[in-house]
């Protein structure tokens, strides 16, 4: 656009065309950036309210649970669970893939909209980076204790054993150690990173001399110079752009657990696309699920999070939930048109064997569920979202358990052919994962900024340089 | 002109509030054009812009972390072939244990790329400014709390050779800068 044109458009008022062009705001009514760092910081401020207490009187115990359970297992062995052959990976690796691919949204929202510049990404961003961590700690539990002898997990390591030999580097298993612990580690050092600055700033609000004391240790001195800042935009930029790669890469490297496996059913080229564009989907029906009552709770918090990025969100995961679709029929395809006997087999007894449920519950939570996302009102009133979103949390488990257990239940020779059946313990261990992960997101509610400060003050109007200047300047 | 820290410690610097994003881009062009040297702008959010408002080049962060990501990379080279190839060749299903084998080792050789580049991308940056640290003089000025809220202030340090006291004060006066404070040291 010419100088002359623009000074002719900034004088007059917008004409329809025009309007379609202007973006909605990020942050409704007009909020300041001191109203931001006031509302967010007296989350963690106040009171501790009293729906945290009962919350946490259901996650604690849950997450209790859980520990007793773990104890119970690694005291008497994994004969308590019900993994059996030739089901041996059964619900451990299930629970496995089902958590680490719920953090994969935290990631995608943090790195890969941050270097495409979706700027609406600044308000959702921390809660969900935070959800990825506590997801991967749920996630690294099963294949640790999976080993059977726990106290033998130091044979992941690169070290060694007492005959001198090493690992295998050429095992899929060894690099999924390697891609999940550098996940969780890059995720780790990315959302400290994005912390410091709001950090900084409950810092500098504290009352009390323990708050100043832990809050002034954790914020690392923290200034706020643009001496400082140039290093620090460079350094999360960077990060962006090495977690971007690299969050693509964890979910491939657990599809090659079972791509480069020989069973038939797991041995597809398309399972790296395909387990990254599920774990997307379940990841972002996750931060709905949790986002959608913290701001129902917490109710100016939806002049932040707003309708319009609800809407987004539920767009990708209609997006992802299509690839998924597609992913399932086009297996369907390759396995019929490959014309190999067990192949087709193995998919025959997916959609119509034993656990025909599973294989259906499946389709109907990740394809047919999210296609209600085609329509506005299911994006935009959030109850139906929440239920909607519901589905793919669900689906996404039994994606997980009909890649794992119906392959397994259904080998080459009926001779080995076998049912899975959970015990308790394996129910109760899975629960207690969820009681886990609520209670970390719990605390980190209450300790924590749940909103990056920072980011949501630099996507205000005012926050330009050159606010209030006209363009043609 | 208002004082804080020790008065009888030596002077940290002078200190100005601004109360815009925009003020402060404007100030900061103005004190870059005046020749100081050892001066910050401060503000709760990066300003977009601001690294030319003040004249300086790009962050070296970059070529940092390209060593940290090469040396993650040899790292894993060194790792898996000598191990895997001559301390003790773990033969899987007849595989080689030789160089053709190094598909095969592509994920460890990412992974670890990836870890040794980002760490030192965060603690490049930490160091690169001077983080962390517990105290610092700027903190002595309570006003200047406000910094991580949504006030914008800018400090030029009495180690500029263009420092005096009188002069900067002046001056950050004529820019429109407002609670002109002189911090001393604890």
């Amino acid at each position: 656009m010419s100088n002359a044109t623009a000074t002719a458009t900034s004088a007059e008022p917008l004409t329809a065309d025009e309007k379609q062009l202007v973006r909605p705001p990020l942050v409704l009514n007009k909020r300041t950036m001191g109203w931001i760092s006031d509302y967010i910081s007296s989350i963690v401020e106040g009171k501790t309210p009293t729906w945290w207490y009962i919350s946490m009187a259901v996650t604690v115990p849950l997450t209790l649970l859980c520990l007793s359970l773990l104890a119970y297992l690694i005291s008497t062995g994994v004969g308590v669970w019900g993994n059996n052959h030739p089901v041996g990976w059964a619900w451990d690796i299930t629970n496995f893939v089902f958590w680490i691919g719920i953090g994969h949204a935290g990631t995608l929202i943090s790195a890969i909209l941050f270097l495409t510049r979706q700027k609406w990404r600044t308000s959702i961003n921390r809660a969900a980076e935070a959800m990825t961590l506590f997801a991967v700690v749920c996630a690294g539990i099963y294949p640790a204790l999976h080993v059977g002898r726990v106290w033998m997990a130091w044979f992941l390591a690169p070290v060694p054993n007492a005959n001198a030999i090493w690992q295998n580097f050429r095992s899929p298993l060894l690099w999924d150690v390697f891609a999940v612990s550098t996940y969780f580690t890059v995720s780790i050092l990315f959302w400290y990173t994005g912390l410091i600055p709001d950090l900084a700033t409950l810092r500098d609000r504290c009352k009390t001399k323990i708050r100043k004391f832990i809050y002034g240790v954790l914020a690392l001195g923290w200034r706020g110079g643009n001496r400082q800042w140039r290093h620090y935009e460079m350094a999360y930029l960077i990060l962006a752009g090495l977690s971007t790669p690299l969050v693509l890469s964890v979910h491939s490297v657990v599809s090659f657990d079972f791509a480069t496996s020989v069973v038939p059913g797991w041995h597809t080229t398309i399972f790296p696309p395909y387990f990254v564009a599920g774990a997307i989907f379940g990841g972002f029906a996750m931060v709905l699920t949790i986002m959608i009552p913290a701001c129902a709770i917490y109710k100016p918090l939806g002049d932040l999070v707003t309708v319009n990025h609800v809407d987004k969100m539920c767009k990708i995961i209609l997006l992802t939930g299509s690839i998924v679709g597609y992913a399932y029929l086009m297996e369907l395809f390759i396995a019929w048109y490959g014309a190999n006997p067990y192949e087709r087999a193995a998919f025959w007894y997916r959609a119509f064997g034993p656990y025909w449920w599973a294989y259906w519950a499946m389709m109907f939570c990740n394809v047919i569920a999210p296609q209600f996302f085609w329509f506005k009102f299911f994006r935009t009133h959030l109850i139906w979202v929440w239920i909607l979103v519901q589905f793919p949390n669900m689906g996404m488990w039994f994606e997980r358990f009909v890649i794992i257990a119906t392959t397994l239940a259904r080998d080459f020779m009926p001779s080995a052919w076998g049912m899975f059946h959970p015990t308790w313990v394996d129910i109760c261990t899975f629960v207690g994962t969820f009681g886990l992960f609520s209670t970390l997101f719990l605390l980190f509610i209450r300790f924590l900024p749940m909103i990056c400060m920072f980011e949501v003050k630099a996507v205000l109007p005012e926050a330009d340089p050159h606010y209030g200047e006209s363009h043609h300047s | 002109m208002n004082e804080v820290g020790n008065p009888t410690a030596p002077v940290y610097g002078i200190g100005a509030e601004f109360q815009s994003a925009r003020d402060l881009y404007l100030a900061a062009e103005k004190i870059r054009d005046a020749g100081f040297q050892k001066w910050d702008v401060f503000s709760p959010f990066p300003i977009h812009g601001m690294d030319e408002a003040m004249g300086m080049k790009r962050s070296i962060l970059g070529k940092v972390v390209f060593f940290g990501g090469l040396t993650g990379f040899l790292t894993a080279v060194t790792m898996q072939f000598g191990t895997s190839s001559f301390l003790y060749p773990l033969i899987v299903a007849g595989k080689p244990t030789n160089l053709y084998t190094v598909p095969a080792f592509f994920p460890v050789m990412f992974e670890l790329t990836i870890l040794l580049s980002a760490f030192t991308a965060v603690f490049g940056m930490l160091l690169l400014n001077g983080l962390p640290r517990l105290n610092h003089q700027l903190f002595n000025w309570d006003l200047f709390k406000k910094v991580t809220e949504d006030k914008f202030f800018v400090a030029i340090e009495a180690h500029d050779p263009k420092f005096s006291s009188r002069s900067v004060r002046d001056f950050l006066e004529s820019l429109g800068g407002i609670n002109i404070t002189t911090i001393h040291g604890d």
